[in-house]
């Protein structure tokens, strides 16, 4: 088995959730986009598990699944009472933390 | 998780008794009683329920104490000792059912198992099983790496003996608040504090760690202040708790390091028992032991209320007396002597006990202990009075531990427990129903008409004070100074004997000016607000009194107070005048040195008491100590008695007043504490800055004249507004520059700082690579 082939498609997949978290502006894509990345560094976990032989990597995944859907799930509750208040998930709206 | 030392090759296994077994149960009990008052006690709609409740708490935890005592007595007769101690140890199985303590087999082998290595010295002794090995159990707290952390209990006749006082006295102090705090505005805030006061110092003495004696420690020293500060509508009373606070926190610092160097120096481990092993088999080395024992010492300090941190003590009077009576007798105060009893291996090497002479606990004692004794002479508060004695007091029990008499000090502990919490409540009595709420002694004089059971039961706790045989005072305080002299601490001795002198003198001014004479109250009677009166500005506790009693004193002068209160002085006072005839030194054919023999069982009895022996009663010193009580009582009568009043000498100036102004000022320490460490540390150094700026340069200019004021303008125009204000603005004008610059970076955009987190990151990672 060629490690390469993992660890390549965690890094195409993590690109592409960076690209989704600076470039989109709903908010529920942004989320989404973080869970790619969130995703392809579980990716990295397992190939790594596997490759080195070792259970270690695969449960540490095991738990940054569980982590990610608390966290998904805590923020799609902000995206729908943002929502409810503006009428709109557009992030470029939102720029109350100027300084 | 419980860790149960397999000990089946220790057999014959003896039977730990279930109140040795189980001493956990009075501070659990405590704290139920702590929260059930909290929550429970002002919905029952009975009146003072709290106090009913607490009563019936303590009183069933006082019978289990007891049952303790009974239990240890007993156990020396049903001890076989262990042979094989170290099968014992190696071993552990560990038993993750937590229900597994209450079996008492298991019990009854974790128990023998890990007190074993006490037995095994006195193996040889022919089975005669003088030293009775301590109950313990322990479970793992938590566990780090390697190392467990436990927590348990460890119970020889030390701890049992403390049990027992601890019980008693709260007891007696419960039942006397209820009639002293009954109606009291916040009686379930008094009572549940007072519960879990009892409680912690329960959990400490039975504590078999330091961590769990911290713990005990620390609650109490919140319990203390919560209840020196119960009627905190006076600042004065909250000044006092906190102060009281602070104070003791401040030599726990020492504590805390001494606990964490001891914790290493003997293995790792927070076991006393084994660090108590570590000092005295040379594991920790002597300049260790030394460090760790001075460490120790500064908690004990604050604690114990030793010089030069014995400034708390007197303010905590502020406290309702029951809870003074508490504090200053069985619980807190005695914490440090206890620590210093407990961890003696350590405080052994590190002081050098063995050597003689003086070292650093010898010296703080006797210096505690006259110090403290002269300045009770210059109070005209009775609770003052007490509460400087039993800073002297405790000053006896430092040095007797610090001298080599350590069941001496232990008794001394024990005794005074009984007569220092009679005098306590007998002073509360006075107050409550002779004095107007006041414990001013101006106002009180002839009481001993108006108020027979106090005045009888003070005169026994007074008896017992100032040392008279055959008064519970007389053998401890005896017993220290044999221990002193017997030991070759020639100056701990000196300042003992002189000590007891000073104590029978001052006792006796505080107790004619109370008792005796004419009662002086009605020259005080319309003037509630008689501050300007009264001569000591920290008489705060009066008003107080006055605000939350007014309801239910009767103001048609001194009478005796209900049998709520005189009933525990009585119980009280018959314990100070039997309870010193425990260490009877055998005549008559009784059973001798009762009390020594209970508390032994320990890991001293093959170095400490092996080295000095323990000290055996002696009429060279008893004579003259008995002698020199006599004459101190004799000269206070003679001084304030018959010259009436301590005004006429000292008034005079001269040298006695000069000692009397040092003393009324208790030696300044206080304004050394608050004034210029407290002080200093507040910022003075700004303020200091400022008065030599306004005083210092401006007197400089002023004298120079016209020239020096040029220069100064020139000074100014150039140099000040120039260079420092145009620095100062120019770092200003940057700062600001920056801020602007930076505010544009925080356009609230997430996306950016998104952005940037991740460039941020990916070069941080791009360095990782390259440079790592």
């Amino acid at each position: 088995m060629i490690l390469n082939q993992f660890l390549l498609l965690a890094a195409f997949l993590f690109c592409v959730g960076v690209y989704g978290v600076i470039v989109r502006k709903n908010a529920v894509l942004v989320l989404m986009s973080i869970e790619l990345m969130i995703n392809s560094v579980n990716m990295n976990f397992v190939a790594f598990a596997f490759y080195n032989d070792n259970l270690a990597g695969q449960v540490f995944a095991l738990f940054a699944i569980a982590v990610a859907a608390a966290e998904v799930g805590v923020g799609l509750a902000i995206v729908l009472l943002i929502y409810r208040n503006r009428r709109s998930v557009d992030l470029a709206d939102l720029s109350e933390m100027k300084g | 998780m419980i860790s149960v030392l397999s000990a089946s090759e220790a057999a014959p296994v003896l039977s730990d008794g279930f109140f040795l077994g189980y001493t956990w149960l009075l501070p659990l009990a405590s704290v139920i009683a702590f929260a059930f008052i909290l929550f429970f006690a002002k919905k029952i709609d009975k009146r003072n329920a709290a106090a009913y409740i607490s009563i019936a708490f303590i009183g069933a935890q006082f019978l289990f104490a007891s049952a303790a005592v009974v239990q240890w007595q007993v156990r020396d007769k049903v001890v076989v000792v262990a042979h094989e101690a170290e099968g014992a140890e190696g071993e552990g199985e560990v038993s993750s059912d937590g229900e597994a303590n209450a079996e008492p087999a298991e019990e009854a082998a974790l128990g023998l198992g890990t007190s074993a290595r006490f037995a095994v010295p006195t193996a040889e002794a022919e089975g005669e099983a003088k030293l009775r090995p301590a109950v313990e159990k322990s479970v793992t707290w938590y566990r780090n790496g390697p190392i467990d952390v436990e927590v348990g209990t460890h119970v020889d006749g030390f701890t049992v003996a403390m049990l027992f006082v601890v019980a008693f006295i709260s007891l007696c102090v419960h039942v006397f608040s209820r009639e002293y705090l009954r109606d009291d505005s916040r009686i379930t805030h008094y009572f549940a504090s007072l519960a879990l006061f009892t409680g912690a110092m329960f959990w400490m003495v039975q504590s078999a760690t330091t961590l769990g004696l911290l713990f005990g420690w620390e609650v109490m020293g919140l319990c203390s202040f919560l209840l020196i500060g119960h009627w905190w509508e006076d600042t004065t009373n909250t000044n006092a708790a906190l102060k009281a606070f602070f104070t003791t926190r401040t030599g726990d610092i020492g504590l805390l390091i001494g606990i964490v160097i001891t914790f290493f120096a003997a293995g790792e481990t927070f076991d006393m028992a084994k660090i108590n092993e570590a000092a005295l088999t040379g594991k920790m080395s002597q300049w260790i032991c030394f460090v760790a024992a001075t460490c120790l010492f500064a908690g004990v300090v604050g604690k114990s209320a030793q010089f030069p941190l014995h400034t708390w003590l007197p303010d905590a009077m502020a406290g309702p007396t029951p809870a003074s009576s508490l504090i200053h007798a069985a619980t807190m105060v005695v914490a440090g002597v206890y620590l210093v009893a407990r961890l003696y291996g350590v405080f052994w090497m590190g002081f050098s006990i063995e050597v003689g002479g003086m070292n650093l606990g010898a010296w703080v004692g006797s210096i505690t202990l006259v110090m403290a004794a002269a300045l009770a002479f210059v109070q005209t508060d009775i609770k003052k009075v007490l509460a400087y004695s039993t800073v002297s007091q405790l000053g006896y029990m430092i040095m007797g531990l610090a001298v080599g008499g350590w069941a001496g000090a232990i008794f001394h502990l024990f005794t005074h427990a009984f007569f220092k919490a009679l005098l306590f409540q007998a002073s509360g009595s006075i107050s409550h129903s002779g004095s107007h709420h006041s414990f001013e002694m101006e106002r009180m004089g002839g009481l001993r008409k108006h108020m027979p059971i106090t005045f009888i039961t003070f005169t026994a706790g007074y008896l017992a004070l100032c040392g008279l045989p055959p008064f519970a005072g007389f053998w401890s305080k005896d017993e220290i100074l044999t221990a002193a002299s017997a030991n070759d601490f020639k100056f701990a001795f000196y300042a003992g004997s002189l000590g007891a002198f000073m104590t029978a003198c001052y006792m006796t001014r505080a107790y004619t000016k109370t008792f005796f004479g004419e009662n002086r109250l009605h020259l005080f009677h319309d003037d509630h607000e008689a501050h300007a009166v009264a001569v000591d500005v920290h008489d705060s506790h009066d008003t107080h009194a006055v605000a939350a009693h007014d309801d239910h004193g009767s103001h048609d002068g001194p009478h005796e107070s209900n049998w709520w209160i005189t009933g525990p002085l009585a119980v009280l006072a018959v314990m100070s005048t039997i309870v010193g005839l425990l260490q009877w030194p055998g005549w008559l054919g009784l059973p001798a040195y009762n009390f020594e023999h209970f508390i032994e069982g320990n890991v001293f009895e093959e170095t400490v008491l092996k080295a000095f022996g323990a000290p055996k009663f002696d009429f060279a010193i008893a004579i003259p100590s008995t002698l020199l009580g006599i004459a101190g009582m004799i000269v206070g009568v003679v001084y304030y008695k018959v010259f009436n009043h301590d005004a006429g000498l000292v008034k005079r100036g001269g040298i006695f007043g000069l000692i009397h102004k040092v003393l009324k000022n208790k030696y300044y320490l206080d304004h050394l504490w608050t004034g210029v460490v407290v002080g200093s540390i507040k910022g003075p150094i700004a303020k200091g800055a400022y008065w030599f700026n306004q005083k210092g340069l401006d007197g400089v200019v002023n004298t120079a004249g016209s020239t020096a004021v040029g220069a100064a303008r020139f000074v100014y125009k150039y140099i000040d507004q120039g260079v420092v204000d145009g620095a100062a603005n120019g770092l200003g004008s940057t700062a600001h520059g920056f801020g602007n610059a930076l505010r544009r970076a925080q356009n609230g955009k997430v996306q950016n700082y998104a952005a940037v987190f991740i460039g941020a990151v990916g070069l941080a990672a791009l360095a990782l690579v390259l440079f790592v």
